[in-house]
């Protein structure tokens, strides 16, 4: 993609006249974007950088001279013509710039003293640089009644509306959902919903954002602060694995509004819904605040040194018990990069156990996943074609679902989805082929071997298009999980084909919680070490900075929940590090017998859920944005964080507590600060080597560096004085000043180097393990008969899930619908049911009543259900989700419908 | 000068009960036209049309051949009819598509042949019901006749004709509002440049967009030759035009005049023509082209209904409405009305026509209730000047299209001639007509 910032290539420039001086210009630029980098602001309302120009609002007219002398033009419409002549500060243009601002002034209800965007407002701001200073208009103002809801997030208050529809255009133009639009003419036009379409977008807080006047307002911010009571910090929005870098925002220590950040290479200004309004959950009053032990059967609040001895005395009782193995760690993927490798070092170089595992059982095999070549989200929007081969991108990573779509629309991308059902993709496709649920790897087989003839039930043309299309030069998968309810190696198998058949191609890996990569990359998962490099390249090189290296290969969650469900466990304590199994591992029995098992359980975390209630040891976690560090996204993108609120109550950062653990399990981590943590990062893995703190901390390095450096596609520096749109985050104070090196509570003097052990040489390049080489082969198990009284389960994720981001948001909260089994509509003919029926659904082991609805996006014979969302029309009302019904010991779950 | 003398070209039929019929049509040279040029060239067929130098009669006057000429190539292109006809005093089109459906028709079809378009769309006014009414049968008939459709007349050339109501409003007559309508969208014009529908039109490809009245002309033009239509009128304002006359006159209607040699005096007071004002009354103003025109005084009646002559004036013949206005007619009053009819069609896509129209309406009405007050007049036309800077004719503009600057035309032509009326007002705190 080309740097809109700045000029570069010669042949694409021009010369153009402003104001009497000579300016250069790309071309095909837009006027106002060239004046705005020649140092002229332009005044304007409709403009946006990231959208197709309308010229409506006329705040932005200049004279062009043309053949028939000088005349008002929209600037922002406009392309800068060679030798063209313009004029910015005539009589003229000022007369008419004023004169727009008059007239959008005269109906505006002027109510800033109430009105959210008082302070920070375009409208406000620029009536102090343009427009006459005293009203002329002594009539009546139109009236509307004030705020109305437009959704169940958004309120619009008709008076203040500009008609400058950034709104509507953000809908239709970037989200692709055109859920609202004009209505009325003239002095009536207003924005609004249709009647049967409700505005239900998970990209509704940008129109929020973008409205340049108080017109529109989210329910979570509205009336909770003035702008300029708001102390702002750029971070980066770890909710998914994108990465959207985000302007956090606070008031008196709570969070009070997201805002997102242009960031070209990732999310260019947009965000979703679940990442903008989730920080509710961080201000929630119930958050863990204290360390708590359970005596007696009950938690009892206690100090952090008693809970530290506790948790501490229940490890080291399972490692005299069972040996190293006998604790394993659970969970990681929601820490930063440097408490992630505080705590792979506690777990792997202190207690010695392998059995680390950032993912839950609902993602891919750690070592394929660091061990494929990895594209960038440009690089994927950029290709000639995107391999989907993943769960609904919009509803697992929404805002690479923008950056496809625009890749698709505006750019020349094609997508050949592989998917069970119809997905948020499905239409932007140019081939969508389906597979049965367990079926991805043989697909693709076929698929990749030219001589098989097209499957039964797929348009031949279109099976021949998706053919002819993975054949290209640039070609990116996005690789995640189809379905919860299918074995993991069956997607790893698909994908190592891919791999195998089309080296060129690249892979985005589409994972659930935030840091996940991260956590991979710093080696919390089994058999890898810190910087992607696997347990027998690294232990000799590990083994001389840290106490010890694990012995062999550990558990992943789903071997560790085996082993704790089974009759001898050879397991005595499990750390569950920000992860809730009950809520997200697609089996729940597997967990419940787990955890019926006398194993000790220490849970870190920071908010009263399943965990708590099993845990031996609760120790308070601080929440995002009260920590600073770094966080990775699903390209190995490594952007920082900036901490805006202190923790609450005695919460720590993550970090420290496993650096306090160490030492009361009678060790020393020797992590001393977050930078220092980096630090010993950067020196020690392969991975990170370059990128320094002080490579983070360029200025121009604010978009994130992707590691590893060698492999860096992307300039390092790409964020210069670009243009933002100025209608939104005047000011963000950057990371820099609240960066890696924020210190919050912790006591020791920050910059003594390390304690009791060598020095890390300071550029041990050569020495260093190279990454992962080699990936295992995976094969797909082989599905069993499958009759045609069957129906396959298909488990998807749902952006508006019960996790604990939603459930303690209330705004979000609200939006989450209970799950319905979704069938084919043919299949719910032959069952004689209709939408809201009920029905029992029959594994080989369990059986549920729940309530249906047709979906004619899926294909016979397949149900679906989202996972974490409990289900409609359980008879005693009870909670259950999919999970209760899946069992991981099948390669894919299989389900009768009964009629209950 | 009477009206006699006058050859009809576009109302040749009109008078018939039954004019609207394919029968009359028929029995009145009807289709000869077609058949005739389907045996030309389509080349030639434009040349006709560009010699007979016919004016659009849709408002801006532009020669409908140079226009014709300007289509980029492509293999889609469209012609697009503009029946929308909406604004206040102007009935022409409805005449024609009332009563001569099959003359619009059939010059469609014939310019579709010139300019070798894939399809035709006919854009009517949505509450013109009668109209609607008689072109469809109409549009049927000629189907059923031959004269569209497949290999029509069996000369090999097929076109469609599809004909779209609109959803009432006066905007959507904007030739890039009515082409977004005709797509299904809301009626926003489109900013020119670029979008020239002639460059980029309906669905993105060329268009050419066409009033009623003018394609009315091309049967007879292709008939009689462009030579004959051009011998008519006078310098570049060829042929004869239809002029609706309202207001304050003693027989208000539509009256098809040779361009150039008649003046509007005979227009508004020939018995055979408008018949005069009532009696006793004293011509106080008249709008020459429509309510975007700039007005006329009893000084300019003697000027003749020609496009140049008008225009030299300071004005324009626009929609070929005239409207009267004599000495009992509150100026005040007649350009608050004007104003407010723009206030309610302003699209609202931009700012200065959306909220400057519904400023100017409500000083206006503040004045003519007798609550105004002497800055109002500077007031207003300095927020006219916003609309349009300069307040020159041809007018520029601050807004997306020229509805924006066709709103001071009233404004400023009331102000500057009748000053002392909307002083009375003020003066008297209440209309001195009422
Ligand atoms: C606000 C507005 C309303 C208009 N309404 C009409 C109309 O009702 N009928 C029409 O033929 N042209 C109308 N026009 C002019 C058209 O834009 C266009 O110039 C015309 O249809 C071209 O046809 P012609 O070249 O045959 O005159 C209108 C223009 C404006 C700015
Ligand atoms: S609501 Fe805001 S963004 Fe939408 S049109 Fe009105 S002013 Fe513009
Ligand atoms: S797409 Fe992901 S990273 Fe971006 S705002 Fe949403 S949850 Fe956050
Ligand atoms: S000038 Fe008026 S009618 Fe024309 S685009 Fe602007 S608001 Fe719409
Ligand atoms: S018209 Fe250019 S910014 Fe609105």
């Amino acid at each position: 993609m080309s740097d809109p910032t700045s000029v570069g290539d010669t042949a694409d420039e021009l010369t153009f006249s402003l104001d009497g001086r000579s300016v250069v210009a790309h071309k095909g630029e837009k006027l106002i974007a060239a004046a705005e980098r020649a140092g002229v602001f332009i005044p304007r309302f409709c403009y946006h950088p990231r959208m197709k120009p309308v010229g409506v609002c006329r705040m932005c007219l200049v004279e062009v001279d043309g053949p028939r002398g000088p005349s008002l033009m929209p600037s922002c419409f406009i392309d800068v013509q060679p030798d063209m002549v313009v004029v910015t500060e005539s009589d003229t243009v000022k007369k008419a710039q004023d004169g727009v601002l008059e007239f959008l002034l005269i109906n505006h209800p002027l109510d800033c003293p109430v009105c959210d965007k008082g302070g920070e407002c375009p409208l406000q701001d620029q009536t102090l640089a343009y427009g006459p200073g005293e009203s002329r208009f002594i009539e009546e103002k139109r009236h509307f009644e004030k705020p109305i809801p437009i959704s169940e997030l958004v309120m619009l208050d008709r008076e203040r509306c500009i008609q400058c529809s950034r709104c509507t255009r953000f809908a239709d133009e970037v989200a692709g959902e055109a859920q609202i639009d004009f209505v009325g003419r003239g002095p009536h036009i207003e924005v609004a919903p249709f009647p049967e379409l409700p505005f239900t977008s998970y990209f509704s807080g940008n129109t929020v954002q973008i409205c340049p006047v108080g017109a529109l307002t989210a329910t979570p911010y509205r009336f909770t602060a003035r702008p300029w009571d708001l102390d702002q910090v750029e971070s980066t929005c770890t909710t998914c694995s994108l990465g959207c870098r985000v302007a956090v925002q606070s008031s008196s220590n709570r969070l009070t509004r997201m805002l997102g950040i242009d960031a070209d290479p990732v999310n260019q200004g947009w965000m979703c819904d679940k990442g903008r309004f989730a920080f509710e959950a961080v201000n929630d009053p119930g958050r863990l605040t204290r360390p708590l032990v359970r005596k007696n059967g009950g938690l009892v609040e206690v100090s952090w040194y008693e809970a530290l001895e506790a948790a501490a005395a229940g490890l080291r009782k399972a490692r005299t018990d069972h040996g190293p193995a006998g604790v394993g760690v659970i969970g990681g993927a929601r820490l930063t990069n440097e408490a992630a490798y505080a705590w792979t070092k506690l777990a792997k170089g202190v207690i010695g156990t392998d059995s680390v595992d950032a993912q839950l059982g609902d993602g891919l095999p750690a070592e394929l996943v660091v061990g494929l070549p990895r594209a960038t989200i440009d690089e994927a929007v950029n290709a000639d074609t995107v391999i989907l081969l993943t769960g609904d991108v919009r509803e697992e990573v929404p805002v690479l679902f923008l950056r496809l779509r625009a890749g698709v629309r505006y750019g020349s991308l094609n997508v050949v989805e592989l998917s069970p059902g119809d997905t948020s993709m499905t239409g932007l496709a140019a081939a969508s082929l389906r597979y049965a649920p367990g079926e991805a790897d043989e697909l693709v087989r076929i698929l990749l071997d030219v001589k098989a003839p097209t499957p039964n039930g797929m348009h031949p043309d279109e099976f021949a298009d998706a053919r002819r299309l993975i054949g290209s030069p640039r070609v990116v998968v996005v690789l995640g999980r189809g379905s919860r309810s299918e074995d993991e190696t069956i997607m790893a198998a698909a994908a190592q084909r891919i791999a195998a058949a089309l080296p060129g191609a690249t892979f985005l890996p589409v994972l659930p919680r935030g840091n996940v990569m991260g956590a991979l990359d710093l080696g919390m998962a089994p058999g890898l070490l810190p910087g992607r490099v696997a347990l027998d390249d690294g232990a000799e090189w590990f083994g001389r900075w840290w106490d010890q290296v694990p012995a062999g290969r550990g558990r992943t969650t789903m071997e560790q929940l085996a082993d704790l469900a089974s009759p001898e466990p050879s397991m005595g304590a499990v750390v569950l590090l920000g992860a809730d199994p009950w809520a997200d591992v697609p089996d729940r029995r597997l967990v419940e017998r787990a955890f019926d098992s006398p194993v000790f359980v220490v849970a870190v975390g920071t908010q009263i859920d399943s965990t708590t209630e099993r845990a031996d040891v609760v120790l308070p976690a601080a929440s995002v944005h009260e920590r600073s560090g770094t966080t990775t996204n699903m390209e190995g993108r490594i952007s920082r964080l900036g901490q805006k609120l202190v923790p609450p109550g005695q919460a720590w950062a993550d970090w420290m507590i496993a650096a306090e653990l160490a030492v009361h399990l009678g060790s020393d981590l020797a992590l001393e600060s977050v930078g220092a943590i980096w630090d010993e990062i950067e020196r020690l893995t392969p991975l990170h080597s370059g990128i320094t703190s002080a490579v983070l901390g360029q200025p121009g390095a604010a978009d994130g560096v992707v590691a590893p450096l060698s492999a860096a596609k992307v300039s390092l520096f790409r964020r210069r004085g670009r243009q933002m749109d100025p209608v939104a985050i005047p000011g963000v104070e950057s990371t820099n000043r609240q960066g890696l090196d924020f210190r919050a509570g912790w006591a020791e003097d920050p910059t003594s180097g390390w304690t009791g052990r060598p020095a890390v040489p300071v550029n041990p390049t050569e020495e260093r393990p190279s990454m992962l080489r080699k990936i295992p082969a995976y094969v797909a198990p082989v599905i069993g008969r499958v009759d045609s009284y069957s129906h396959r389960l298909m488990a998807t994720r749902c952006l508006y899930d019960n996790g604990a981001a939603m459930a303690k948001s209330p705004a979000l909260d609200a939006l989450v619908e209970p799950a319905t089994l979704a069938v084919h509509p043919h299949d719910l003919d032959d069952l004689g049911l209709s939408a809201g029926d009920r029905v029992r659904v029959k594994t080989a082991s369990t059986s549920m009543v729940m309530a249906v609805r047709p979906d004619p996006g899926l294909p016979t014979r397949v149900v679906a259900l989202p996972m974490n969302v409990m289900l409609d029309g359980v008879p005693d009302g009870s909670r259950h989700d999919v999970a209760d019904l899946i069992d991981v010991t099948v390669p894919v779950t299989v389900v009768r419908l009964e009629t209950p | 000068m009477t009206t006699m003398a006058v050859p009809r070209i576009v109302s040749a039929r009109v008078h018939h009960d039954d004019s609207h019929t394919l029968d009359r049509y028929l029995a009145t040279r009807g289709y000869e036209g077609l058949k005739k040029a389907l045996a030309m060239t389509p080349e030639a067929v434009a040349r006709e049309v560009d010699e007979a130098n016919l004016l659009g009669r849709g408002g801006a006057g532009f020669p409908a051949g140079r226009k014709w000429s300007m289509m980029r190539k492509n293999p889609t292109t469209y012609l697009v009819i503009n029946g929308d006809e909406s604004e206040p005093a102007t009935f022409k089109d409805h005449l024609l598509v009332e009563n001569d459906p099959h003359q619009i028709i059939e010059g469609a079809v014939i310019a579709a042949y010139a300019l070798q378009v894939s399809q035709i769309f006919i854009y009517l006014r949505g509450e013109f019901a009668l109209g609607l009414e008689r072109l469809q049968s109409a549009l049927n008939e000629a189907y059923a006749y031959g004269a569209v459709g497949h290999d029509i007349f069996s000369s090999g050339f097929s076109i469609d004709v599809v004909v779209h109501p609109g959803a009432g409003a006066y905007v959507c007559g904007e030739e890039t509002a009515l082409l977004e309508s005709l797509e299904g969208k809301r009626g926003f014009p489109r900013i020119k440049p670029p979008n020239f529908p002639a460059a980029v039109g309906i669905y993105g490809e060329p268009t050419i967009v066409n009033n009623v009245e003018t394609l009315s002309n091309v049967p007879w033009i292709i008939l009689n030759g462009g030579a004959a239509f051009a011998a008519l009128g006078e310098g570049s304002s060829t042929g004869t035009r239809l002029f609706a006359l309202a207001g304050r006159v003693r027989n208000p209607g539509v009256y098809e005049l040779e361009m150039v040699k008649n003046t509007f005096s005979d227009l508004i007071n020939d018995p055979a023509l408008g018949g005069g004002l009532f009696p006793g009354r004293e011509l106080k103003a008249f709008i020459p082209g429509g309510v975007s025109a700039p007005w006329f005084f009893p000084e300019h009646l003697d000027l003749p209904l020609g496009q140049e002559q008008v225009d030299a004036a300071g004005s324009m013949l626009g929609s070929g409405s005239v409207v009267v206005m004599d000495d009992q007619t509150c100026v005040v009053r007649a350009s608050w009305r004007i104003t407010r009819f723009f206030h309610r069609e302003s699209c609202g896509q931009c700012t200065p026509c959306r909220e400057g129209s519904g400023w100017l309406e409500k000083i206006l009405e503040r004045i003519e209730i007798g609550q105004g007050r002497r800055e109002d007049l500077d007031l207003l036309l300095d927020a006219c000047d916003n609309i349009s800077p300069g307040l020159t004719w041809p007018p520029q503009q601050t807004t997306i299209c020229v509805l924006g600057p066709s709103i001071p035309s009233s404004i400023t032509s009331a102000i500057s001639r009748f000053r002392d009326d909307f002083l009375a007002h003020i003066t008297l705190g209440r209309c001195p007509h009422v």
